[in-house]
């Protein structure tokens, strides 16, 4: 038998991976951020409307682990990183396989503009290890790296580049069409972009805004049109977190999905927790940007469907 | 009935009462959002393209068409000829229904031509076809530009990327689900 080439041509992609993740661990450890390891397999995921958990006997493997590195952070960690596998139902596409590599990473005592700047530091720094050029080229699109990246609010991308205002689109029940046909592909491509200030509803963990009780402080990175990271001002209100996870259950349910069990001890220990601000970054799709490639499956060593 | 998630290129379903072959799929869903399935996809009759997306659980009814087996003789024009082998009847598919397909077609293949109603509309190959390649550059050992694969051009005028190890001459195995190349046929 002819070896398999389409593992074998993978290789330079492979390379780069393990570089970025050597790259992005050293990031953390100089930032005297603790690497941790939560278990992949819980009883209880967070129950959020549009992201379902793949079972495991009577529990569950883990679709982020946000749970219980936020339990750390109740318990007193103040800087917490892990790089891991998660698994989520379903997603498969040019930029989805169900299993997939997060890295997740909390800090107490800020919030999600201060993630803008360390997540926006920490690409930068891998870039650099890894000698990217500052003008990467991904997609037919040349990248600028060089900072600061765009911040723009979500309610404004609707403004530039959609036919309808975010409100109107919220409405009309049409939110999550206009972001992927009209915004999303116009985003990050001269610089990577910051969108931020998402509806409330889109962030079940996010806190919200003072000033603006209809947004979470919640943003998203975009590197030539593609969602690279998610990241919010984590709501540390313990009644609000409940509510929420009831409402998001309810909706499981009547969209006849599922519902998991309420994470108890998580929603028990929030109380500690102090202000804090977490981010979840995609690791395969960072590895896309800089090997320019159009699917995830050139970045992974092996896809579901060659197993 | 198919469901959102049975949505791939290739797929045929009927959309208000025509049948409809998807000829692009991506699945997406924006941060926290819901899972959408972009299609793209062709009226086998009009040849007219639909840009759709769809949500989870939504249904089709799938296109289920008559299928002739018949042999691809030869290209006049814009029109692939056909024929039945057993009742020696000719037919005609135009390029732009064929779509990929015509990547595909070495004179005598037998393959299976849908019909819809008495029309011709499209043609089912096999997963996997041998294709000769005529056009290659030859790959110098010890080539150390890091290159993975090189263009290849086949017998049907198809150009597609190949390791380097592949000659011209060569007969390769192609999946014509994806339009890749799979291996080299050992003659």
């Amino acid at each position: 038998m002819e070896k398999n080439w389409s593992f074998a041509r993978r290789e330079n992609a492979l390379r780069l991976r393990a570089g970025l993740i050597q790259a992005m661990r050293q990031f953390f450890i100089t930032r005297d951020y603790l690497e941790v390891e939560t278990p992949h397999r819980i009883p209880a995921p967070a129950p959020e409307s549009h992201i379902d958990a793949i079972a495991s006997g009577e529990w569950f493997l883990h679709t982020s682990p946000e749970l219980c590195m936020k339990r750390l952070l109740a318990a007193g960690y103040k800087r917490i990183f892990q790089l891991c596998r998660c698994w989520r139902e379903g997603e498969r596409g040019r930029l989805h396989v169900p299993e997939f590599t997060l890295l997740e990473w909390y800090r107490s005592g800020c919030d999600y503009r201060a993630l803008m700047d360390e997540c926006e530091e920490l690409i930068l720094a891998a870039a650099h290890t890894l000698g990217a050029c500052e003008r990467l080229p991904f997609r037919n699109h040349e990248i600028d790296l060089k900072g600061p990246w765009e911040r723009i609010a979500v309610e404004e991308a609707f403004h530039r580049y959609a036919a309808v205002s975010m409100e109107e689109a919220l409405e009309k029940d049409l939110f999550d069409e206009v972001m992927v046909r009209e915004i999303e592909p116009r985003l990050g491509i001269e610089k990577p972009t910051f969108a931020f200030d998402y509806p409330r509803e889109r962030g079940a963990l996010a806190r919200l805004k003072e000033d603006h009780p209809d947004l979470a402080e919640r943003f998203e990175l975009y590197i030539g049109g593609m969602e690279i990271a998610n990241a919010f001002s984590e709501l540390i209100d313990p009644a609000e977190q409940r509510r929420r996870f009831e409402f998001e259950g309810a909706r499981r349910r009547s969209l006849g999905k599922p519902v998991y069990p309420l994470p108890e001890r998580f929603l028990a220990e929030l109380e500690a927790m102090p202000p804090s601000a977490g981010i979840a970054l995609g690791v395969d799709r960072l590895v896309m940007v800089f090997v320019n490639a159009s699917t995830i499956d050139e970045v992974v060593a092996f896809t579901p469907e060659e197993l | 009935m198919y469901t959102s998630a049975d949505l791939r290129k290739g797929l045929k379903v009927i959309i208000d009462g025509e049948p409809y072959i998807v000829t692009f799929f991506d699945f997406a869903k924006p941060g926290k959002g819901q899972a959408l399935y972009r299609t793209k996809l062709r009226n086998m009759i009009t040849g007219l393209t639909l840009d759709r997306t769809y949500r989870a659980g939504e249904t089709f009814e799938p296109a289920s068409l008559e299928e002739r087996i018949m042999q691809y003789l030869y290209k006049e024009d814009q029109l692939y000829h056909f024929m039945d082998n057993q009742t020696y009847e000719q037919i005609t598919i135009t390029e732009e229904a064929l779509g990929d397909a015509k990547n595909y077609l070495t004179e005598n293949l037998n393959v299976k031509i849908l019909m819809f109603g008495d029309k011709a509309i499209g043609v089912e190959l096999p997963n996997f076809v041998n294709l000769r390649v005529v056009q290659t550059d030859h790959w110098v050992k010890g080539d150390t530009s890091g290159s993975d694969s090189k263009p290849a051009t086949l017998e049907t005028g198809y150009v597609l990327r190949v390791p380097p190890f592949v000659e011209e001459g060569e007969l390769i195995t192609v999946d014509t689900r994806t339009g890749d190349y799979s291996t080299r046929v050992k003659g």
